[in-house]
């Protein structure tokens, strides 16, 4: 199981310097891990644990409160269905269903390629555009069963790859530390917690 | 500043008020959330006013004057908020709450991605007012757009001087670090938020002695502001507090954004004139919903996110405004309407929301993580055709061990108000709709004429 | 409990440090039930309900650790502002003219309904879980549950129960989720090994996958947990808690002396449990001192005294054995004089056996005697002003000039850390290693073995260091970090740190950081060497030469016990005759002529002395082992057999004239013993260090510097025969800096040989990266090729060469 790469080190390193403490970098840097290798490794968590100077079994706590967070490897693409209420009075428990008669899967598992996995969510913050679902976090509003059978048949055949990265990758444009960061926090937390 | 968008009015005579688009006006201008299109939309002016020409008091008196409620779902007025931090005491931090997950709210999302800069904006004005050291923008991890919008608008404002050390050539500098959450809605409860920020399992801490502005993130003095809440600030800056207050109602100022969804025509959010506007005219102008759909009528209607006590047909013609919801018995919460039609069947709507809460309960307290479980599962056996006699007895006894009374405001045996919450569907939906219940109960299957739905096997636990 | 316990364990409070003192404590009025109480500021209302008598039922809550308000078991009800108000009394302050009220109605309703919501999930496998008996949520379901559960849905199922460690399991059934073993693991050990993971009804306690819970405290977590969730393997299904017998003792593992509750069933040791004492332990123990009794119970121990026949030693009765004893004392005596004995021991026994041991040696007028075999400090650093654990926990300024105190005294580790952690003290430690407490560490000044003086001169040439100094208190824990550094070398360092203090004004004390058990006890009773007789070295060292007609080991193993396993090899050899008194035969009493058999603690009443002079029981809970007996008892018959009658006809004899005899005791009274549970303190007369020089040179080049410094687990006999211990000794290693292993060339595990100017020895050779360049560190009895070998007490330092094979 791999821990991060070089290249990802640097960037974790990066968003470190942007929290007063280290630990506040975790969550980040978890999702690091999962855009690296779609799912987050034993290795690296506990390379993670490293980089912040904590035990492996504070990730792992922090790590599986969220449910982002997956421990072993999920579909390219994840689709979670919402079905909270405004979803639920506008048909996603049928649309859910008929997601997975589709796909031949019940919620919370994958196809056998690897392709899709399929959840059954929380609120997403569309509910004026129920049925609601997301695939790998990007939105699709007002799903009917029609376009639901599109939207696999797109990305199966690869014609969403621009819109819609692999599993894991979630902001496609990260914050950079500019040349004038201030570093204000950091040097004021660092005094309060020299004392 | 050509250009500039022409702030819309919803008039239906006769009916609704009109107000004008103080935060969502940018919505309508096709690149209003680059740097370039903000600008030229007027943005930042706020900004500069604030640094070059107010102090930090002067700003924060504008805010105070503005008398606008906390748009999170406390309602708490953000001036007096910000005046709650201890003086002298630093470093302090701004914690911008961007985890919106109430169920039925949609509004933060749309001000993320529509108008990053707006908040951004908004965040180092506030910054500047309250004296942080630095600020941290926390979005929800399954908002992947909003992250990029933010982090792209980050990066633009700290090349221009905006955001980062000697804003704008002044001496005050502050850094925005833009980070986000995994999945988990308690996180959006401010003192879960902050111990997410410092990287541990967000479960919220107990108010007192853990206030925020008192012992926030680090333990030091924190402000937690909601995102629609900092982005009205360049708006005050720039009209003044009292432009502010002289919209909407004395009781509930300015303009204020609802998302109403479910079984309405229109489904959508906007931008109301705040304490005025009643939810009839919400769900009824065409230029709001345009009425239930297939013409049927409300059964009932959650009028701020699923923690609040459910509304009924009586209620319809109160207005939006906070004493008034609160008195009645519920909240305008996060302004997120749900409306259901008389077709509803309120069993299975209960359940649903009741499910939420038993999966999104962080496991602190006892009553809430054993209770809500017990909670949903006894619903969803109900739904399921293998209801008990004694169940609703066993439910409503349940709810009383989380919150004492099934009172409003809620009673709690809990640290936050989560369990709390799970009670109110309950309280609402059992109260109004018994019989609903006992059907279940006594047929394996809803009363007639209500909608069933294709709820499979999803229990609490996945 | 006092004050102090509740300002301890607020740890939210972490400016107290910078905060102008407090003001003198007063008290805070209110009423509970009716009753007027005064409660300490800072505590909780439980603290004061509890105190005032009345009960709160509670789970998560605990007095040492920070409130987190978990379980909601605990409401009361407080008048507020706006009338009464249900409050979680564990993390409410107490208030003046507080009202609070337990027994209301609604306070009841709350806590059934809390109560059968901790049971919804919970297993009702009381008849087949330990802790059935003795379980807080058992007991309150009894008295106040439903008589039925109303939950008919399935219950929560995981694994029952998992290993997460080789002495806990845990049990997620059965836990509620009530974060102290957590909150132990992260707030007092410091060892967040174990965590709450994932959320909401699925949460529960885990450790990272193949990590386990693999700390030096992790028994305590079984004593806290408020549920059978954890259990102990040592004690898993031993014994109901109705059939258990127990009295408080003292652990003598150490000397920290922590207090313990010693429980048998049927003549059996089958648990110890940690008493809270405010002075010393806080209620914990280190796994070590918690589950090394069952070497009490080992099939190895000596069961009879044991005579030197033809065939080797052979089982005598004691009759037979004090009789050669005793002849044996008579010829060293008729052919060499009270000259030619020599005495080594007392630090693993009692007060009273130590005394009665010193009171037959001035009986028969043996002045060649010392508890100590090269392995200590010279006595007089117990005359330096002395400090107490409280004194050191609550000192600006801890120095450390020691042992690695996580290993060698665990539970002053937790003082100490604790003392970090919450800001009240800033560690300054000098070291040629790393500790336990180096990440704990303000500042730390390391230093190559031998140059211990350098790294005090830095020290205190360092201005903030000379700065903090000025802030008051300073309390130096001082010890042997380094066997292989010769005890005049540590002591002409400790002298160089004291004279330094002094000379920069400070306010110090000492706080000896000497690790055997009793080994204070017994050289404030007699078993330090006398005045110009020379110490334990000097002991072995006649021995080795040919001086002593007889050696006497009572209870010392200087096989195991001296760094210098040459000279012990020698002096056991050189020595005419042997007479030991042990509970095993060890590598050294197995070479005796008389090996008279010992009863171990559990089995044998009386007092032990820790490192700070206190003075606490030891009791007798089992019948000791064949027909072994106390040491004053085999002091007392010998003496008896060589014509001395020592008057002591019981343990209380003893205990009685160590009060009249010993000025230093003369408040250690039965009584006094009986009434104190924090122990009675003494305090040894003035004392000077003995002059001392160091003269260690610079290291040549090619050389490592040799570090033995001693584990939790190793060979010792109390570990090497509990079963439960004796697999969690490291084993033997040399231990180099990453970097030294790629100058060696070799990678880690391979055996090396490390040659010394004496003698050499074969290890696997690992790395530490807080071993520095040019240092090897060596774990200290650990079986395999004995580092003792390449110690030569004589001289000051070790250097050796690590040669690939």
């Amino acid at each position: 199981m791999p821990r991060l790469t070089d290249a990802n080190v640097t960037i974790a390193k990066e968003i470190i310097g942007r929290y007063p403490r280290p630990k506040s970098a975790l969550i980040p840097i978890l999702h690091l891990a999962q855009e690296q290798d779609g799912y987050v490794s034993e290795d690296a968590m506990r390379h993670i644990a490293e980089l912040l100077g904590i035990t492996p079994a504070e990730v792992y706590g922090t790590a599986t409160f969220y449910e982002m967070f997956k421990f072993e490897p999920v579909g390219r693409y994840c689709i979670n269905v919402c079905t909270n209420i405004s979803c639920q009075l506008l048909g996603a428990w049928e649309l859910l269903e008929h997601a997975e008669h589709h796909l031949g899967i019940k919620a919370g598992s994958t196809t056998d390629d690897g392709m899709f996995t399929i959840e059954d969510v929380e609120c997403i913050a569309a509910c004026t555009e129920a049925p609601a679902l997301q695939v790998n976090y990007r939105y699709r509003y007002r799903v009917t069963h029609a376009e639901f059978d599109l939207l696999i048949a797109d990305l199966r055949a690869g014609g969403l790859a621009d819109e819609i990265p692999p599993h894991g990758t979630l902001a496609r444009v990260r914050q950079r530390t500019p040349q004038n960061w201030a570093d204000t926090g950091r040097t004021a937390q660092a005094e309060v917690d020299a004392r | 500043m050509t250009d500039t968008p022409t702030p819309t009015s919803y008039t239906v005579p006769g009916l609704v008020p009109t107000g004008p688009r103080l935060i969502t006006a940018r919505f309508d201008v096709a690149d209003g959330f680059t740097y370039d299109g903000y600008v030229r939309t007027g943005g930042y002016t706020a900004l500069r006013k604030a640094l070059t020409s107010m102090t930090p008091q002067q700003v924060h008196d504008e805010v105070r004057t503005s008398e606008m409620q906390g748009r999170g779902g406390a309602g708490f007025p953000a001036g007096t908020k910000w005046g709650f931090l201890p003086p002298d005491v630093f470093p302090r931090y701004l914690v911008i709450n961007g985890d919106e997950s109430e169920p039925g709210t949609y509004k933060d999302r749309m001000l993320m991605e529509l108008d990053p800069h707006q908040l951004i904006e908004g965040v180092v004005i506030a910054a500047y007012a309250i004296g942080a050291a630095q600020a941290f923008l926390y979005v929800r991890g399954e908002m992947a757009l909003a992250q990029e919008r933010l982090a792209q608008a980050l990066n633009d404002a700290y090349a221009n001087g905006l955001v980062g050390r000697n804003i704008l050539g002044t001496d005050f500098s502050v850094d925005v670090t833009l980070t986000w959450g995994a999945g988990a809605y308690i996180v959006g409860e401010e003192t879960a938020l902050i111990e997410s920020l410092e990287g541990e399992r967000g479960m919220p801490r107990l108010k007192p002695p853990f206030f925020p502005a008192a012992k926030g993130l680090y333990m030091q003095p924190t402000i937690v502001n909601n995102v629609e809440t900092l982005s009205n600030v360049p708006w005050i800056i720039n009209e003044s507090g009292q432009a502010f207050h002289d919209l909407g109602a004395p009781t509930s100022t300015g303009m204020r954004m609802f998302a109403v969804s479910g079984h309405v025509n229109r489904p959508g959010v906007f931008e109301v004139p705040n304490g005025i506007t009643t939810f009839r005219m919400l769900f009824e102008a065409p230029e709001y919903c345009g009425g239930v759909r297939h013409g049927r009528s409300v059964k009932a209607f959650i009028p701020g996110g699923a923690s609040a006590m459910w509304f009924f047909d009586e209620h319809l013609d109160l207005p939006l405004d906070k004493p008034t919801v609160d008195q009645a018995g519920s909240m305008l919460g996060s302004g997120a309407i749900v409306v259901m039609d008389d077709r509803t069947d309120m069993v299975a709507a209960c359940w649903r929301v009741v499910r939420f809460f038993a999966r999104e309960s962080c496991g602190k307290c006892t009553p809430c993580r054993e209770g809500t479980t017990w909670l949903e599962r006894i619903l969803k056996r109900m739904l399921d055709g293998h209801g008990r006699a004694d169940d609703l007895a066993t439910l409503l006894d349940v709810c009383e061990s989380i919150s004492p009374g099934l009172a409003w405001p809620p009673r709690q045996t809990t640290i936050c108000p989560l369990g709390p919450s799970a009670v109110s569907p309950i309280a609402s939906a059992v109260r109004r709709f018994q019989h609903e219940f006992e059907h279940y109960v006594q047929h394996g299957r809803p009363i007639d004429g209500v909608e069933r739905h294709a709820i499979h096997g999803a229990g609490a636990h996945v | 409990m006092s004050d102090e316990t509740i300002d301890d364990t607020d740890g939210t409070d972490v400016d107290a440090a910078t905060e102008p003192e407090p003001e003198p404590k007063r008290t805070l009025t209110v009423t509970v039930d009716g009753r007027p109480f005064e409660a300490q500021p800072g505590s909780m209302v439980i603290d004061a309900a509890i105190a005032a008598g009345s009960y709160v039922p509670h789970f998560c809550y605990h007095p040492r650790m920070t409130p987190v308000g978990m379980c909601r078991q605990c409401f009361v009800e407080v008048d507020g502002p706006r009338g009464p108000m249900m409050v979680v009394s564990c993390m409410t302050p107490v208030a003046e003219g507080q009202v609070v009220r337990t027994d209301t109605p609604q306070v009841k309703r709350a806590q059934e309904g809390v109560l059968e919501l901790l049971l919804v999930n919970h297993p009702l496998d009381c008849p087949v879980c330990d802790k059935g008996g003795e379980c807080p949520l058992q007991d309150q379901a009894f008295s106040h549950g439903p008589g039925e559960s109303r939950f008919v849905e399935q219950k929560r199922h995981w694994e029952k129960p998992i290993p997460i460690s080789d002495l806990v399991f845990l049990d997620r059934e059965r836990c509620i989720q009530c974060d102290r073993c957590t909150r132990f693991a992260d707030e007092v050990a410091g060892d967040k090994l174990i965590h709450f993971i994932s959320r909401g009804n699925d949460t529960q306690v885990m450790t990272f996958p193949d990590e386990p819970f693999s700390s030096y405290f992790s028994g305590n977590t079984v004593q806290i947990c408020p549920v059978g969730a954890l259990t102990a393997s040592p004690y898993r299904f031993k014994a109901r808690p109705w059939d258990l017998d127990q009295r408080a003792s003292t652990c003598t593992t150490c000397s920290v002396g922590c207090r313990t509750v010693v429980q048998s069933t049927r003549d059996e040791l089958v648990r110890y449990q940690g008493l809270d004492v405010e002075s010393v332990n806080w209620g914990w123990l280190c796994d070590r001192g918690r589950f090394n009794f069952e070497s009490i119970g080992s099939d190895d121990r000596l069961t009879t005294p044991l005579v030197r026949g033809e065939s080797g030693l052979e089982p005598t009765s004691w009759t037979g054995a004090l009789g050669a004893a005793a002849r044996l004392v008579t010829e060293a005596l008729e052919s060499g004089g009270p000259r030619s004995i020599g005495i080594l021991g007392g630090a693993r026994g009692t007060n009273e056996d130590a005394f009665a041991w010193a009171a037959l040696a001035d009986a028969l007028g043996v002045t060649l005697r010392d508890a100590q075999v090269g392995d200590g400090l010279p006595t007089e650093v117990l005359g330096l002003p002395r400090a107490t654990i409280t004194d050191a926990a609550n000192a600006p300024t801890i120095v450390l000039l020691g042992p690695d105190l996580k290993e060698e005294l665990p539970v002053l580790y937790l003082r100490l850390r604790d003392a970090a952690e919450k800001r009240r003290s800033r560690i300054v430690e000098l070291s040629s290693v790393g500790t336990g407490l180096s990440r704990y560490a303000w500042k730390r000044f390391p230093y190559e073995p031998g140059l211990g003086a350098q790294a005090v001169s830095a020290a205190l040439a360092d201005p903030e260091v000379r700065d903090q100094l000025a802030r008051g208190p300073v309390v130096v824990v001082a010890g042997r970090g380094n066997l292989a550094e010769s005890q005049e070398v540590a002591t002409a360092t400790l002298a160089s740190l004291l004279d330094g203090l002094t000379g920069a004004g400070a306010s110090w004390s000492v706080l000896p950081a000497l690790r055997r058990g009793n080994v204070v006890g017994a050289l404030q009773l007699g078993m330090a060497p006398s005045e110009g007789a020379g110490g334990g070295l000097d002991v072995l060292r006649a021995a080795a030469e040919g001086r002593l007609e007889l050696l006497v080991l009572v209870g010392s193993d200087p096989m195991a016990d001296c760094p210098d396993t040459d000279l012990a090899r020698r002096a056991l050899a050189g020595a005419r005759r042997i007479v030991a008194v042990d509970t095993f035969l060890t590598a050294s009493s197995e070479q005796a002529d008389v090996v008279l058999a010992a009863a171990a603690y559990g089995e044998k009443d009386g007092t032990t002395t820790n490192l700070e002079g206190r003075v606490s029981g030891v009791v007798a809970k089992v019948t000791a082992t064949g027909t072994s007996r106390p040491d004053w008892m085999i002091a007392t018959e010998l003496g008896l057999a060589l014509g001395h009658d020592l008057g002591f006809g019981s343990v209380d004899d003893v205990t009685d004239a160590i009060a009249t005899r010993v000025p230093a005791y003369a408040g250690v009274t039965r009584t006094a013993v009986a009434r104190n549970v924090e122990g009675v303190l003494t305090e040894a007369p003035l004392a000077f260090l003995p002059p001392a020089s160091s003269s260690a040179g610079e290291r040549n080049n090619y050389d490592y510097r040799l570090v033995v410094s001693r584990t939790l687990y190793d060979r010792a006999v109390g570990t090497a025969t509990s079963p439960s211990l004796a697999h969690l000794a490291p084993g033997p290693a040399a231990l180099v800096h990453p970097l030294d292993l790629e100058l060696v060339g070799v990678s880690a595990g391979t055996e090396v040989q490390l040659v010394g100017a004496r003698s050499s020895v074969v290890l696997p050779l690992h790395t530490d990266a807080t071993v520095p360049r040019g240092t090897v560190r060596v774990r200290f009895q650990q079986g395999g090729g004995s580092v003792g070998e390449l110690v030569d007490a004589s001289t000051p330092i070790v250097d050796v060469r690590i040669e690939r094979l």
